[in-house]
This record gives structure tokens, sequence and C-alpha cells, in this order.
């Protein structure tokens, strides 16, 4: 226990430690927020691993041929959304099974980048760091939050501008009351198929710009197995926040932390059970749904599909 | 509905199913054009590699066994309504569970080969049975809790590998590459015979009984009869006195025991591994046996050859290498074609709405 307690303190005062979490962490984030809005919508929408690793691969393609971040960046939203609308498309408007889809997705992306990945060999870099003046002074976070290639920082715009859109909007209510009472959206005008399509495109262009940062500001190299599971964790960690923005954010810093000590300990002297520390997040999540499953009230319509006229 | 009109209903779901597939390998074969390959020349390659060169058939039925057995699993599982994405996980535990009794438990050979069965079985029964119980006890979503498993399966595995009082075979050279256990003495492995030219394991009629059995109990007896009440309407159930959360249990564990016993037949089979427990030993076996299940669309005796379908593709790209494209382009394919098989039954679901309200409306 004192081992324990003092690797905490080790990490706790590292700044690297911190840097590291965050890096993992905001690709999480990019694709937990575009997930929120979709799980709001009512879609539990397992492709979100195949939208970053479209984005991953897109945003590669797009530096390899132009040579500029911003256009992979985009290339790589693009994608995302390209894998969104075969999820949106399919599971909400030819009724389709949108677990059936979205592993389908997750599969046939996974197939289509390695194939064409090997044939293309993309050759990338990452983004140059970008420090934010004075900000990153802040002792220990400083670095973390404000000392980041510059892709980072859009994260800083995704997530206020996701928030407003569903909290503040009204077609944000309307996501909303979709996920909740589709039937009654329905007959107060509202087309909940459109709705719930739409909530998915935002999410991917969500996670495709989260597979974009991935690729140009932090792994550099475009690889099949550069997601790996990191869509799941980000659908986790919507669900782990109970399904508001603030626990899910929440929720990716934490598992952001988890999956970086893989990192950080080894560096700091710390042998450490590998096979642990990745299946904690999972392990986390499973208890913490077994836990308070009763307590948090997670959208009405989850995983519901609407039919007029079936319930 | 008329016989002209059931007639005509055929004859637009055969269209359908053959005009989607047809699209699927048009994409395909699009896509292998793009990178500057020939499609013919692709396609023959598979096709020598899966089934037309001499003893390849052996092969592709000894990845159609595991396959068969997954997607049998999940049709009892989706029979009752839940829905279970976590094969993979219960086939590399069901491997595992299977790996540590072949190691342990002394006798002849056929009683070990049987013990190294039933403890796949176990192994894969457990690790749905968990999602089960959640589902069950704390109202946990089953989806999320097998997928979420898959990742906890695979670490766990690891770990054994790396412990030899788990799995780790004691006399493997140690290394990062070593990571294996024991291979099976040759007594206790499944016995292959050889029809045709053609080498395979025995268990592939193992599997053809056990995927008759299973069509024929859940289609013609009362376990069967009890599971589709509950999955069609749960309060019909309950008035009927079946209870949801006992067939949901027992279809959960049978869904997770198949993916144990598939991983059990991956060990003893011999078609891959070698007869060893290796990390990654699963190599998507229990994704694609998913994939199986929906495209027989939940049908026991669609399972046989849409499984054999989904083996030739993985045997027949290991003759890729010779027309100079990557092999993973059968990835692609398999994809398509599960995606192109996904949109029939949706497109008919609509259209004969759209019918059916139109014939409404002029009466309501």
């Amino acid at each position: 226990m004192g081992g324990f307690l003092s690797a905490v303190w080790d990490v706790g005062t590292t700044d690297t430690a911190y840097t590291a979490a965050a890096r993992f962490a905001v690709v999480l984030a990019f694709a937990a927020t575009g997930e929120w809005v979709a799980e709001r919508a009512g879609t539990l929408n397992i492709s979100v691993e195949a939208m970053i690793l479209a984005g991953a691969f897109a945003a590669a393609m797009g530096y390899h041929t132009t040579g500029s971040v911003a256009v992979g960046l985009l290339a790589g939203t693009v994608a995302g959304a390209a894998v969104a609308s075969v999820q949106a498309e399919m599971s909400h408007r030819l009724t389709a099974d949108q677990f059936v889809v979205g592993l389908t997705l997750n599969i046939l992306i996974l197939g289509v980048v390695g194939f064409l990945g090997s044939e293309w060999e993309p050759s990338t870099r990452t983004a140059s760091v970008v420090e934010v003046p004075l900000l990153v002074d802040i002792p220990l976070v400083g670095p973390a939050l404000f000392g980041q290639p510059w892709p980072f920082y859009l994260i800083y715009l995704v997530v206020p501008v996701f928030a407003w859109l569903v909290h503040r909007t009204r077609w944000g209510l309307e996501v909303r009351s979709v996920g909740e009472n589709p039937q009654a959206a329905d007959v107060s005008g509202i087309d909940v198929n459109l709705r719930r399509r739409q909530a998915i495109y935002l999410g991917g262009l969500s996670a495709g710009l989260g597979g974009g940062y991935l690729l140009l500001g932090q792994v550099g190299r475009f690889d099949p197995g550069i997601v790996a599971g990191r869509g799941f964790i980000a659908l986790v960690a919507v669900i782990f926040g109970g399904w508001t923005l603030r626990g899910a954010i929440f929720g990716c810093l934490l598992f952001g932390s988890v999956l970086s000590f893989r990192l950080t300990l080894p560096g700091l002297g710390y042998e450490l059970n590998n096979e642990m520390l990745s299946s904690l997040p999972a392990l986390v999540t499973i208890v913490a749904m077994a836990l308070f499953a009763h307590a948090v009230r997670q959208p009405e319509a989850l995983a519901r599909p609407f039919i007029r006229g079936l319930k | 509905m008329s016989a002209r009109t059931a007639q005509g209903r055929v004859v637009e779901v055969v269209a359908l199913y053959a005009g989607c597939g047809l699209a699927a390998l048009v994409i395909s074969g699009l896509i292998v054009e793009a990178v500057g390959a020939d499609w013919s020349t692709v396609g023959g390659a598979l096709l020598d590699g899966s089934v037309r060169k001499p003893g390849r058939w052996g092969g592709t039925i000894g990845v159609t066994v595991p396959l068969a057995m997954v997607a049998i699993g999940t049709i009892i599982s989706t029979k009752v309504g839940l829905v279970n994405i976590g094969q993979e996980g219960q086939l590399l535990v069901g491997a595992a569970f299977a790996t540590f009794a072949s190691t342990r438990i002394p006798g002849p050979g056929p009683i070990v080969l049987v013990a190294i069965l039933l403890a796949g079985i176990v192994g894969g029964a457990i690790w749905s049975g968990l999602a089960g119980g959640l589902r069950y006890w704390r109202k946990v979503p089953e989806v999320l809790t097998t997928l979420l498993l898959v990742s906890v399966a695979s670490n766990l595995v690891g770990y054994g590998l790396k412990k030899p009082w788990l799995l780790l075979d004691s006399e493997a050279k140690r290394g990062n590459r070593n990571l294996v256990s024991e291979q099976l003495p040759a007594d206790t492995r499944m016995p292959r015979i050889t029809l045709f030219g053609n080498d395979f394991a025995i268990s592939a009629f193992l599997a053809i009984a056990v995927v008759l059995l299973i069509g024929w109990m859940l289609n013609r007896t009362l376990w069967g009869y009890r599971l589709t009440v509950v999955g069609h309407n749960r309060r019909v159930a309950r008035r009927f006195g079946i209870s949801e959360s006992v067939q949901g249990m027992v279809a959960m564990l049978a869904s997770g025991g198949f993916a144990g016993l598939a991983g059990a037949l991956m060990l003893t089979g011999g078609d891959f591994a070698n007869y060893r427990m290796v990390s990654g030993f699963s190599v998507s076996i229990g994704w694609v046996g998913l994939l199986v299940a929906l495209v027989a669309n939940n049908r026991a005796l669609a399972v046989i050859p849409m499984a054999f379908v989904f083996a030739s593709l993985r045997t027949g790209s290991g003759f890729l290498a010779s027309t100079g494209i990557e092999r993973r382009v059968t990835d692609v394919v398999q994809g398509l074609i599960v995606l192109a098989l996904l949109l029939p039954p949706a497109i008919m679901f609509i259209r004969e709405r759209r019918r059916a309200l139109a014939a409404a409306g002029s009466r309501v």
C-alpha cells in the first residue's frame, strides 16, 4: 500500500505525467463529445471506433497529399462524417439494427484502412507544438493543457460548441426529446429519425476530428492498430459520466490518466501489471454500471429504434 | 395474402439479395482496381486458396467449424431478444479454460479431450454469464457488458500467458515472443481424417450435428418456443408463466458456452496456432462468427453455408501473395458483403409497411 501511495505521489508531482494523461484524454474527449450527442438522441453508437480510425487514416492521406495539417484534420473530419452517414442512414432510415451496423462498420473500416494503408503507405509527421504564453507557465498542468501540438486546442472549441448546441438551441432540445420520448416528439411534429441521423453525423464529425488529432497531434505515423479500442473507451466514458457532458469529460480524463500510466510509471521506476491497467476502464465501468444503474437515468429511448406506430 | 402477391414477394426478396450482393462484389472489385490490381486474378486466387486447388477444402472446413459454433450460439441469444456481441472474449476465455484443463487433467487421451471441450464450454459460459447476471440482477445493458468483457478477456489471457501457473509453457524460451502455452500431446488432439485428399478434424461432423440439433430445438421444442415468446413479447411471456430471467440466463449461458466450445475446438482442431494457446489466439473468429449469425438472419440452417463462405475468404487470402495484393483485402470484401446483406431485410420491412399503410389508408 505504501508503494502504491508513493507511486501516486510521484505521478501527481511529475508534469510529464500530466502531459501524457492529457494526450490520451483529449482523443477520448473528441470522440466522447460526439458520442454523447448521439446517445442523447437515442443511438448507442458503437461505430465510434470506426469513425476515429477513418478520421486518422483520412488525416494521414490528407497530410500526405497536401503537406498541410489543417487539410489533414479537415479530411479526418469528413471521413468521420462519412462513416457516420452509413451508420445513420442504415440504422435510422432503413431501420437496420444499430449494433449490427456499428459492429460491421468497425470491421469493415479496419479492413479498408488496413488494406489501403498498406497499399498507399502515407508518410506523415506530428504537428508543431504551440505554447500558449503565460498559461503554459502554470506549474504541473500548464504544459499539459497549454503546451501541446496546436490541433490539441481544438478541444477547447468543440466541447463548448457541442454543449451549447445540445443545451441552448431549439435543435438541441429536439435532439434530447427524441432520445427521451420519441413518440411524444413525433406527435409534436419533430422528425425523430432525422434528428437522430443529424446527431450521429455530428458525432462522426467530432470523432473524425479526434482521429485526425490522434494521428497528426500525437502518433505521427499511420498504423491500422492506431485506435486500439479508444472508441470503445470513449463510449464507456459517456456511460460512466451518466450521459452528461461534464461527466463524460471527467470520465475521459480519468481513463486517459489510467491508460497513460502505462507510459509514465515505468519511466519513474515502478513495475506495473500492464494487463490490469489496460482492462481497468472496462472493469471500472462495469462496476460503476452495476452499482449506479438505478441512480443514473439514461436517455429513456436509448438504443430503441423509432418506427411510427410501433412501440 | 394471395398466392400471386406471395410469389411476387419471393421474386422481390431474391432480386434484392442478388442486387445487393452484386453491388458489394462490384465495389470490392473497384477497390481492388483502385490499387492497380486485376479483380479477376484476385478473385481467382481467392477461389484457388479456399476450394479450387486440391486439398484446400480441409483448411476451409477447419475455419468453418469455430465460425459455425459461434454463430449458432449467437442465434440462441438473439432468439430471446438479447444482444450478445462479446463472442470474441467468450471464445478466448473458453480457449484459456481448455488450455488450462489440458495441462492439469491426467488420464487417457479421449477422456481428456472431452474434458477439454467441456472446460471450453464452461469458460465461455462463465464469461457470458457475467453479462447475463448483471443484466437480470442489476439491469445493466448486456450489449455494453459483453462488449467491455472482450477487452478484459484478452488482457486476462495475455496475463495468463506470462504466468507458468496459469497458461505459460514452463519449457518455453524466455522472451517476449514466446508467450505460448504447452502444446497438446498427440493423444488429446481432435482426430483428423482425409476425404478425397482433404484433411480435416472430425469436429466438423460434431459441428454439423450441433447446428442441426440446435436448429431443431429452437424451432420444434418447448424450450425453443419459450425463448421465442420471451424474445417477441415479454409481457405475453409473463402471462404464460415463462420466466424472462431464467430463459434469458439459459440463452446467455448457452450462447457463451458455444463461443467457448469454438475456442476449445480451435485449440484441439489444429488449424489454428498448432495446438497451442498464443496471444491473439482468437484471430477475430468471434467477431466474424457474430457476422455469420447476422448474415444467416438467425436461421440455423443458413449458418453452415454462410460460415463456409466466410471461412473461404480467410483461407483464400493465403493465396493472394502471388497477385501482389495485400491479403487484408478480404476483410474489406467481408465487411461489404455483410453490409450488403443487411440491406434487403430492412428494405423489405419498409416497403411492406408502406404498402400496408397505403392499403389501410382508405379504410382508416
